[in-house]
């Protein structure tokens, strides 16, 4: 209960603090309006539903991306964990992946993909999928040979075995590779909708920040922190159950 | 008596080579054995000499690199065959399903009637005193308990071969004793035969109706010895002045493959 009160404290003070700032103009309100009216702004936001079209777009590019990244990902992933000479030359690009600056190649998928939301889920897809295969990698080599041994004792075939037993072995680092990837996929299709863009929260950000109106630009940022903070903390409350059940003593 | 009880399993030449970077490594015989419908037979040997190596072959888990095995007359292919149960001394349990469900993992891919499932499952937990536990999960238990789940799991489908890879040896002696006793009250319920796989000389000599020794490296069948324990024994015959004789038997036969073992160039 003590750790709640902490973790509130650690949210609600650096905010009252800034509420401060910007209600006594320490803060100029063309830089930062206080975070009251920044709420109030967004309420009135989704009252209104002016955005709800550029919401509604970027949530499902991002949806598509992390529903591809995660299914390839962990197809990829347990693919690869049986094609070990495959597995072995790809493990140094998996590596260095994070490395390389997946925007650079933007103009490229336009050219590939065209105008429309194929290159910003592309991009997303392509930042969140190297995590779900490196996750599901890292699950699969944790199980335990003696449990494929009690699959084949079982009768179990290679699909079902994947399917029954190893999978839900490994199901708490995939649910790591899938948090990660919902994580890459926001990043992903909301930096491309800034990037090169016509529709989305982070186009409409941009053009916000180009207008210089501080009322939509910051209230929509908020969205995006607000809808990020409680899918993680969905997951993570997820992913605690999962592991409570395994590792209580 | 050996024409009373008819083979239900037997090896002819069975041998295993693993081939690795260093070249090939011999594991295994030639091996003849023959176990008896319904008997007890253990198996000991020095550590590496393939008594591993010995079940899986025999489980179909792994194939023999020459020779044939057959289970209930008919050769055993690259698949477990029906009515082979395995417990394995590594905790095999579901982390992810409570006791009940890691028991019923397997029966609920067999074509069976909930109603059967859940006769089966009542008997296995009463059977291996887990009555109580039914809705804890693995982490949940103490590493005797688990292996009663494995134990139990293996049960409830039924098997007329159960092979037992040291399945007690990550517990204490106390546990171990009692868990022979376990085991040789659910050998009698159910009427299978059992191999066991072990390196503790004691166990073999108090459980088995017959102990094969094996050699080091590659392991070979030295001798077969027989308990002649009545079917009705526990763990007090530790304290017949015959399971001392039968473990000072074992040992004589052991102490020179296990010194090979340790020190390979002393052969």
């Amino acid at each position: 209960m003590r750790v709640l009160l902490y973790r509130l404290l650690a949210v609600v003070l650096p905010v009252a603090m800034l509420e401060i700032l910007c209600r006594s103009h320490v803060i100029p309100p063309l830089t930062l309006p206080a975070p009251s009216l920044i709420t109030l702004g967004l309420l009135g936001i989704l009252e209104h539903g002016t955005f709800n079209a550029a919401i509604v777009k970027t949530l499902t590019n991002v949806g598509l991306a992390i529903a591809l990244a995660v299914t390839v990902g962990t197809i990829a992933g347990a693919a690869l964990h049986r094609a070990r000479t495959l597995r072995a030359l790809l493990e140094p690009l998996f590596s260095t992946y994070y490395a390389i600056p997946i925007y650079a190649f933007y103009p490229l998928f336009i050219v590939v993909f065209g105008l429309g939301d194929a290159p910003q889920v592309t991009i997303g897809f392509m930042l969140a999928v190297v995590s779900m295969i490196v996750s599901t990698l890292a699950g699969l080599d944790s199980v335990p040979p003696v449990l494929g041994k009690t699959a084949q004792v079982l009768q179990l075939g290679p699909v079902a075995t994947i399917r029954s037993v190893t999978l839900p072995y490994a199901a708490p680092y995939l649910f790591t590779g899938v948090k990660l990837a919902i994580a890459y996929a926001f990043i992903g299709v909301i930096g491309a909708e800034f990037i090169m863009s016509n529709t989305g929260l982070g186009y409409e950000i941009r053009f916000a920040y180009d207008n210089l109106d501080n009322a939509v630009m910051y209230p929509l940022i908020l969205l995006i922190l607000l809808i990020a903070v409680v899918v993680n903390m969905s997951l993570d409350h997820w992913e605690r159950v999962l592991r409570a059940r395994r590792e209580r003593a | 008596m050996v024409t009373a009880h008819p083979i239900h399993v037997a090896l002819r030449d069975v041998t295993k080579i693993f081939q690795s970077k260093l070249g090939s490594v011999e594991a295994l015989g030639p091996i003849d054995l023959e176990l008896r419908q319904g008997e007890f037979f253990a198996v000991v040997g020095p550590s590496g000499c393939g008594k591993s190596t010995l079940l899986d072959i025999m489980a179909a888990l792994t194939p023999p690199s020459s020779g044939t095995v057959t289970f209930e007359g008919r050769p055993i292919g690259n698949s477990v065959p029906d009515g082979v149960g395995v417990v394995f001394q590594e905790n095999a349990c579901f982390p992810w399903l409570n006791v009940a469900d890691n028991i019923i993992f397997g029966l609920r891919r067999q074509p069976l009637d909930q109603a059967e499932i859940e006769r089966r499952l009542q008997y296995a937990l009463q059977l291996m005193g887990l009555n109580d536990f039914s809705r804890a999960f693995p982490a949940q238990l103490s590493g005797g308990m688990r292996q009663r789940v494995c134990i139990a799991r293996t049960l409830v489908m039924q098997p007329r071969l159960i092979l037992l890879d040291e399945p007690f040896g990550a517990l204490d002696q106390q546990t171990r004793l009692l868990m022979g006793d376990e085991l040789l009250r659910i050998w009698r319920a159910t009427g299978a035969t059992v191999l066991l796989i072990t390196h503790a000389l004691d166990e073999a000599a108090m459980l088995a109706d017959r102990v094969a020794v094996m050699s080091a490296r590659p392991g070979r069948i030295l001798e077969v010895i027989e308990t002649g324990w009545p079917r009705d024994r526990d763990s007090r015959i530790v304290s017949a002045p015959e399971f001392g004789a039968i473990a000072g038997r074992l040992w004589t036969l052991l102490r020179t493959q296990s010194l090979q073992a340790l020190r390979p160039d002393t052969a």
